[in-house]
């Protein structure tokens, strides 16, 4: 039976910067879950999670090699990391945000 | 005969401030063939063009010239060769600093020092503007004449075969400017293993080994998410070695006896990390597919690669312009329990209306709430517990006017009296004004630049 949980738990992250853009590397912790982040994690479905945090696109790009998505959020830094006013300037923390999001397991 | 053997490449310095320790462990620890030292972010390079404008002899990591002094004479009896990006935006004066550390430690006669020069394009900017090079915001295509007045540095990033070619030349200090932070390990093997720089998959798989270990110990379990609880002794963490082979393929491992991890999941966090579209990873000297990649644990805290592809590379140079882009400042308090959250975001609206009623004018005003959901934005970290024992009103303000930026740094201690209760003002006193420098990413054509090395020999 299906049941709801969050990335967290099958998967881990690294985020960084360039100018005003974050890219987030999204890795299943097990080949077997590779299939789930590939159906569920949609850039569009990560545009909606970062709400109020990327202001532009959100591109997603495959690694099967890696069983791996990244993830590049477009005007996500207010600006870039020494412009920006935010605390995570850099959008180190972008990582664990991501994880929050709710996926269905079999 | 060059291309037989198998070689050693160290990582000891992620960026400008990373550990001192760490360049000394790696050469006391184990044997390795080569040290690499990652100095320059883009911030970096503009601080140091202001320290040479007032300093002509300035404007270079000095740090690194500390971390020489502590270890010239093991680097020189042990033989290994020395590649940084330390130089900044003087790497003759730096070499002219090594060259002293040298002499003065007796070793003057046994070492060779090279500079790679020509990244900094800062001086013929406007030659080449005239010339027809756009240099055009690479992200949003704006026109460079929008900020020309403002350019603080220019930087070319250029690739590893300067490097190459100074340690062909019998460097065994090698000082960059700005250069791909890869190619700080990716010239050692060419230089080693003689590799064409027409064989792409080589140069592929030297830049990817470079890619991992250029974020210091962030491949060896730093800041990795995979299990990190399990990770052992972190206070003695092992800064990353490459072991290189000549057909390409390469180990990733670290010290014995040192702290942290490598593993595969840990190592495929630090590919990922700010690289853009995986299929075309462009560097100077190559254009790497990330999808070729294949690896796999080979043993405790070694994780294998092989099989990487790589492709011709583009005839452009990426150049990092950074320009003054206004002011910012920063400040906060922090409220507590009871209702801490609800104590601040008051505080907020209370400045926030004071701010409005100065007529100060500012490009950005934002308020966070650490401890609430500062990190993580309102809607997912949902609505902060009643309990919260306290929460930090942090609130900052960036324009081109100094002047309203100045008279913001004083509007924040006055609520410490003047606001809602139970408030504690932070000891780092009143909110400095830091001046902002903003990057600006363009491409140069490589017909353009001339990278040029320039030796010492003491």
């Amino acid at each position: 039976m299906a049941r709801t949980v969050l990335l967290h738990e099958i998967a881990h992250a690294r985020s960084g910067d360039k100018g005003n853009r974050s890219n987030i590397g999204l890795i299943a912790n097990d080949p077997k879950y590779y299939s789930i982040l590939l159906d569920q994690v949609t850039a569009d479905k990560v545009k909606q999670h970062f709400c109020g945090i990327c202001e532009g696109p959100v591109e997603r790009f495959e690694l099967p090699n890696l069983h791996a998505l990244n993830f590049v959020l477009h005007d996500a830094l207010d600006g870039g990391g020494t412009i920006s006013l935010r605390t995570d300037a850099q959008g180190k923390t972008y990582s664990a945000a991501l994880l929050r999001m709710k996926v269905e397991i079999p | 005969m060059p291309g037989t053997h198998l070689i050693r490449i160290a990582n000891a310095q992620g960026f400008w401030g990373d550990s001192l320790e760490a360049p000394l462990e790696q050469i006391r620890r184990g044997p390795i063939d080569y040290l690499t030292l990652d100095y320059l972010a883009e911030v970096t390079m503009s601080i140091l063009q202001k320290q040479r404008s007032r300093n002509p002899s300035a404007g270079y990591a000095r740090d690194f010239i500390d971390m020489l002094q502590r270890g010239a004479r093991e680097i020189i009896d042990r033989e290994i060769k020395v590649v940084a990006n330390a130089g900044g935006v003087n790497p003759e004066a730096c070499c002219g600093a090594a060259a002293e550390v040298f002499k003065s430690a007796g070793l003057g006669t046994r070492v060779k020092i090279a500079a790679v020069i020509g990244d900094d394009i800062l001086p013929r900017l406007d030659a080449l503007l005239d010339q027809g090079i756009a240099m055009q915001n690479l992200d949003t295509g704006e026109p460079i004449s929008s900020i020309r007045s403002r350019i603080q540095s220019a930087n070319v990033y250029l690739g590893a075969l300067p490097i190459a070619e100074a340690l062909a030349k019998g460097a065994q200090i090698v000082v960059t400017g700005r250069c791909a932070d890869a190619a700080l390990s990716l010239g050692p093997t060419i230089h080693e293993f003689g590799w064409s720089m027409l064989d792409w998959n080589k140069l592929a798989a030297g830049m990817v080994a470079g890619h991992v270990i250029e974020c210091g110990a962030q491949c060896t379990g730093g800041n990795c998410q995979s299990d990190w609880e399990s990770i052992p002794d972190f206070a003695n963490i092992g800064y990353p070695i490459i072991e290189a082979e000549p057909d390409g393929s390469f180990v990733i491992t670290k010290h014995a006896d040192t702290g942290g991890r490598v593993s595969a999941p840990g190592i495929i966090e630090q590919l990922l990390y700010e690289i853009g579209d995986p299929h075309s990873y462009v560097t100077p000297d190559v254009v790497v597919d990330f999808t070729s990649i294949q690896l796999a644990q080979a043993g405790p805290d070694r994780v294998r690669f092989w099989q990487i592809k790589g492709r011709p590379p583009t005839d452009s140079y990426k150049v990092s312009i950074s320009y003054s882009a206004g002011y910012k400042a920063v400040g906060s308090l922090v409220y507590g329990w009871p209702d801490a959250y609800k104590k601040a975001k008051a505080a907020d609206q209370i400045f926030r209306t004071r701010l409005d009623r100065l007529g100060l004018e500012f490009e950005s005003v934002h308020t966070e709430f650490v401890g609430a959901n500062a990190l993580h934005g309102e809607s997912l970290s949902g609505e902060p517990r009643a309990e919260l024992p306290e929460v930090m009103f942090r609130v900052g303000v960036r324009g081109q006017d100094k002047a309203s930026v100045e008279r913001f740094t004083r509007e924040l201690a006055p609520l410490a009296l003047n606001g809602p209760p139970v408030v504690t003002y932070l000891t780092g006193g009143r909110p400095k004004v830091e001046e902002m420098v903003a990057y600006w990413p363009a491409l140069v054509p490589k017909s353009m630049v001339k990278p040029e090395i320039r030796l010492w020999e003491i």
